[in-house]
Parts: structure tokens; C-alpha cells; sequence
């Protein structure tokens, strides 16, 4: 009687969560097919070529160039990079070698109240903070450009960077520090030339969720970057990404239009680079598994 | 104070970690080219003795020590002395054979760039420690394979040369043996008894009839003591306290 009864827990438990795990599936089926649907319906009316290598996006002109959109997304992204992997690193080495208890308790929660922070905040003090401080600098009308989009992401990118990045670093045998110790090596020289070498599966993983954090964010971009649909010419200058390009254009164009296939088409760009990302990075995630059983 | 017949040694140490005390009153001299072993059973401090001697607990924030550390004149927990300095005099094999995830060339060649010995010095160096270690043969031809493939007693034989390549005056072994299969270990302590025409050698170990091949001297610590201390013939065949007989005896451990 009670063994029945599990038993029958035990197959509606089952039911029950292989049907979620089929929606999901189907879910992101739908939404992958959806993209590829309507992508094919786009170059049927545009050829590849001219979408690769265009350089105009204008949709009014029928222009749909994708390289501005690309080069902007990267320009804003390595931007973001650039400060946020020395920066994240450098904290994740300071968390897990140098700070003490008192220095932890203050600095993690608060890396993990900023990874809370609704990107639409942090677009806001782009707009308000941020924007005029660049623009007073360089002394242009205004700081809505790639720089300030760059910065902003880098500050939402840093969260996960550290926090992966500081696994890493502790995940690294204590043997090895004691080793490098024991050969005379100060706290820095092992730091770097044992531990870090030694996390750098871990770090790179850091790094690729960041980037994808950076790829793939919307509100802040749309909100700092100014949104110029002029080829991209510098930190200095308003670009506009992918994201916020079909954010902006997907609430006004009419269905089933070249531009309304178009938007699915650099949906399915970005799509395909956080894939590449997201598979980069796993691929070392993994491989720092291994690395730590062997 | 200086004195022919000690190397190294501790005088009335204390050492806590937290408010549990785990060494009480160590007072203990090594002689210099002699292999002295340090026995008794788990827990009793034997590690956190030897690690005291290279300065190992200032890695660890709620290690208290009290008393004085010397090789020959030099107090090892003076002020604005350099432990990095101090380390390369005092080497250390660790119980568990820890080569860096590097190559087997590399694992010598990093302690050699961190103390500055010169780029055209190191792999004269490198293979005089291997040989010394006598490792030589079984990994001369493939120096840039990764550490980590070797055996468990290669390795330690490697960590071992990585030791012996800096040249200290003592090197404390930290049950360098406790890990590997009798054959290795056999080699170990060959090399061991080889080393001391040249090092002074501390050596933690578990297992009596190792401290019987390798030590000229055997410490016996119980509980954070030390309870006897002598030539180890004498100590094996007349201990001359009732716990050490018992121990070497192997009643407990
Ligand atoms: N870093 C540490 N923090 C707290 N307690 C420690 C630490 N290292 C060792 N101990 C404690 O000190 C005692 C002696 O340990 P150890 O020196 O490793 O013994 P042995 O090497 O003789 O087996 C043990 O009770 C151990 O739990
Ligand atoms: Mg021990």
C-alpha cells in the first residue's frame, strides 16, 4: 500500500518534469526556428552578400547593411572588455588572495547587489552621470556615444567576471601556492606566475560570460549609446548596436515587410555570436573541470 | 650560542592555532649533514613543527607562536627579515607530491628565475638537481612533458630536485614517502641518505622502519611534546620512556 503510493509519487514527479523539460526544448526550438524562418523570408528579398558587406543600414532607402550595426555592437563590447577584464580580474586576485574576512564581507555583496542593479538604472545614470562627464571632457555637445555605452557595460559585465573568475582563483590546490612558497616566491610572483596560469581555464570562462553579458545587453546601450545609424567612427562618436537597433525598430514596422524580416535576420547575428560565446566559454569551463579532477 | 653541531633549532616553543595549543614547549636541535626523523602519532604537531621552521604558519591568520627559531646565528622570525630569503635557505617537500601544473623542465626553472640565478646557469643546474635526484635517466628525454604525468614517485623525486636545485642548508621532509608504492618510496630513501653529505634533513615520517633506515637522530613527539629524543639505534632498541616504547613498539598510532 505505501509502496504503491511512492511509486506513484514517484511516476507523477517524473511526468511532471519531463513535460517541463519538453516545453523548454520546445520553447527554445520555437524560438530558434522562428528566427530562422523568418531570416530565410529576409534573403529572399535581400542577397547575403548585401547584407554582409553593406555598409549602410537605412531600411526607409532599403538599405540593410549589417556591418555598422556588427562593428557597433564589437566597438561597444571590446570597449566594455578592455576595462572590465583588468578590472574584474584584479578584483577577483585581490577577493581570493589578498583581502581579509573584514574586506570580503563588505565587497561581495555589494558585487552582488551591482549584478542586481536593473540595466535600465545604470542606462539612466549613462544618460544623467555619465554622458555629461564625457561630453565635458572632450568637450562635444553631448556624452552619448560608444565610450559611455563601453563603460556602463563594463560595470555590468564586472559581477560575473569576478564572481567566476574568483572561483577560479580558489578553486586553484593550496598545494601549488605552498610549493611556490616554499621555493622562495613572494605572495605576488605566485599570484601570477602559479595561480593565475593555473586558473586561466576558469578566467577565460569569466571572461566569455562577460563578453556575452555585454554582447547581448539592450536598455543601457539603447539608453547611452545615442543610437546614430552613421557608420561607427570611433569611442567618440554615437554608434548604435544590434539590440538596440531591433529595439527600437521592432515596435514600428509593419509585419511582414523586408525590414520586419531584417530585424529577425541581425536577431539571428547576435543569436549566433552569443552561441559562439557562450560555447567558447563552456568549452574552457569544462576543460578547468577536468583540469581540477586530474 | 653558535654552535658546530647545530644547524637549526627551536627553544621553548608555543604555538597555537586559535586558542587550541598544538605545540608546547618544543625545545630541539638538528644536527647539520645528519637526517633526523620526527615520529609520533597524527595530530601530535609533527607538521606544524617542521612548517614553523620555514615560516609556513605566516599564511595562516590565526597561527600564535611563541619562542626562538634559529639557523645557526640567523633568528628565523626576526624583524624585516625576508622569509622569501629565509625559504630558499630552508627548503621544504611537501607530504603530498605537489609538482606545478607546468613542465618538468619548468618546475625546477621556476624557483630558479624567482631567486635570480642567471638564464645561462640554469639548465646545467637544472639537470645537476635532477641527477642529484635521481630522476635524470627516467625523464631526460622529455623534459616539456607535463609534471602531472608522472608517476606518484617521479613526482615526488621531482619536487624533491626542485628542492635540491636552490642549494638551502636544511630541507624539511614532510612525510615525502606516506603516498607512494614501497618501490618509490625504497628510491626516496636511498636519496635521502645520499642528500645529507650536502643538506641538512629534517624528515616527518610515519613509518618506523623508514626512521630506522634513513635518521641518524628520532624525535618522538606525543601531543604537542616532545618526549624523547636520541641516536635512533638507541631510541628503537631502549626507549627510555614508556610512551615512546609503546609507539615504536606500535602499540598505537
Ligand atoms: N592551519 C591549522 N589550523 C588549525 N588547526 C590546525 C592547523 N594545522 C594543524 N592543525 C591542528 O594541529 C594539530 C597538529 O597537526 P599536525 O601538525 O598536522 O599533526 P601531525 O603532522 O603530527 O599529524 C592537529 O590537531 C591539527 O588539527
Ligand atoms: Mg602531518
Amino acid at each position: 500500500m505505501k509502496l504503491a503510493a511512492r511509486e506513484r509519487i514517484d511516476g507523477v514527479a517524473r511526468t511532471l518534469f519531463r513535460t517541463t523539460g519538453l516545453i523548454v526544448i520546445a520553447i527554445l526550438g520555437g524560438i530558434f526556428f522562428m528566427l530562422v524562418w523568418n531570416s530565410i523570408a529576409f534573403f529572399l528579398k535581400i542577397k547575403p552578400m548585401d547584407f554582409i558587406t553593406g555598409t549602410q543600414w537605412d531600411p526607409s532607402g532599403e538599405h540593410y547593411g549589417i556591418l555598422p550595426l556588427l562593428v557597433s555592437t564589437c566597438l561597444v563590447t571590446l570597449g566594455a572588455m578592455a576595462i572590465a577584464i583588468p578590472l574584474g580580474i584584479g578584483t577577483a586576485a585581490f577577493l581570493s588572495e589578498y583581502a581579509g574576512k573584514r574586506w570580503k564581507n563588505i565587497l561581495k555583496p555589494m558585487i552582488e547587489m551591482l549584478a542586481a542593479v536593473p540595466s535600465v538604472a545604470i542606462g539612466f545614470l549613462g544618460i544623467v552621470v555619465l554622458g555629461p562627464g564625457i561630453a565635458a571632457v572632450t568637450g562635444q555637445p553631448n556624452g552619448l556615444n560608444a565610450l559611455n555605452g563601453a563603460i556602463l557595460l563594463s560595470v555590468m559585465a564586472l559581477p560575473t567576471i569576478i564572481t567566476v573568475a574568483e572561483d577560479a582563483l580558489q578553486g586553484i590546490p593550496h598545494t601549488y601556492k605552498e610549493a611556490s612558497y616554499g621555493v622562495g616566491a613572494s605572495k605576488w610572483q605566485t599570484l601570477t606566475r602559479v595561480t593565475i596560469p593555473a586558473a586561466a581555464p576558469g578566467i577565460l570562462a569569466a571572461v566569455m560570460l562577460g563578453v556575452g553579458r555585454a554582447i547581448g545587453e539592450t536598455m543601457t546601450v539603447l539608453m547611452a549609446t545615442g543610437n546614430a545609424s552613421a557608420f561607427p567612427k570611433g569611442f567618440f562618436h554615437s554608434v548604435r548596436t544590434i539590440t538596440a537597433t531591433i529595439a527600437i525598430e521592432m515596435g514600428e514596422v509593419p509585419y511582414q515587410t523586408t525590414h520586419y524580416y531584417a530585424l529577425f535576420a541581425i536577431a539571428a547575428v547576435l543569436f549566433l555570436i552569443t552561441l559562439l560565446v557562450n560555447l567558447v566559454g563552456e568549452h574552457f569551463v569544462n576543460k578547468f573541470r577536468k583540469y581540477h579532477s586530474a | 650560542m653558535s654552535n658546530d653541531l647545530v644547524k637549526l633549532s627551536a627553544k621553548g616553543v608555543n604555538l597555537w592555532f586559535g586558542n587550541k595549543q598544538v605545540l608546547k614547549n618544543i625545545s630541539v636541535d638538528f644536527e647539520p649533514n645528519k637526517v633526523t626523523a620526527l615520529i609520533g602519532p597524527s595530530g601530535c604537531g609533527k607538521s606544524t613543527l617542521l612548517r614553523a621552521f620555514n615560516r609556513m604558519h605566516d599564511l595562516s591568520p590565526d597561527a600564535r607562536i611563541e619562542g626562538k627559531f634559529m639557523l645557526e646565528n640567523q633568528d628565523l622570525y626576526e624583524k624585516g627579515l625576508s622569509v622569501t630569503q629565509l625559504r630558499r635557505r630552508i627548503g621544504m617537500v611537501f607530504q603530498k607530491a605537489n609538482p606545478f601544473p607546468k613542465s618538468i623542465y619548468e618546475n625546477i626553472n621556476y624557483g630558479l628565475k624567482i631567486n635570480d640565478i642567471p638564464k645561462a646557469e640554469r639548465p646545467g643546474i637544472i639537470e645537476n638537481a635532477l641527477r642529484e635526484s635521481y630522476i635524470w635517466e627516467e625523464v631526460k628525454d622529455e623534459l616539456e612533458k607535463p609534471a602531472t604525468r608522472l608517476s606518484g614517485g617521479q613526482q615526488q623525486r621531482l619536487c624533491i630536485a626542485r628542492t635540491v636545485a636552490l642549494r638551502p642548508e636544511v630541507i624539511l621532509m614532510d612525510e615525502p614517502c606516506s603516498a607512494l608504492d614501497p618501490l618509490s618510496t625504497l628510491k626516496i630513501e636511498e636519496l635521502i641518505v645520499k642528500l645529507k653529505k650536502d643538506f641538512t634533513i629534517v624528515i616527518v615520517t610515519h613509518n618506523m622502519q623508514q626512521a630506522q633506515r634513513v635518521a641518524d637522530k628520532t624525535v618522538f613527539m606525543y601531543l604537542g611534546e616532545i618526549i624523547e629524543e636520541g641516536q635512533t639505534k638507541d631510541m628503537f632498541a631502549n626507549p627510555k620512556n614508556e610512551l615512546t616504547a609503546n609507539y615504536v613498539k606500535g602499540h598505537f598510532g
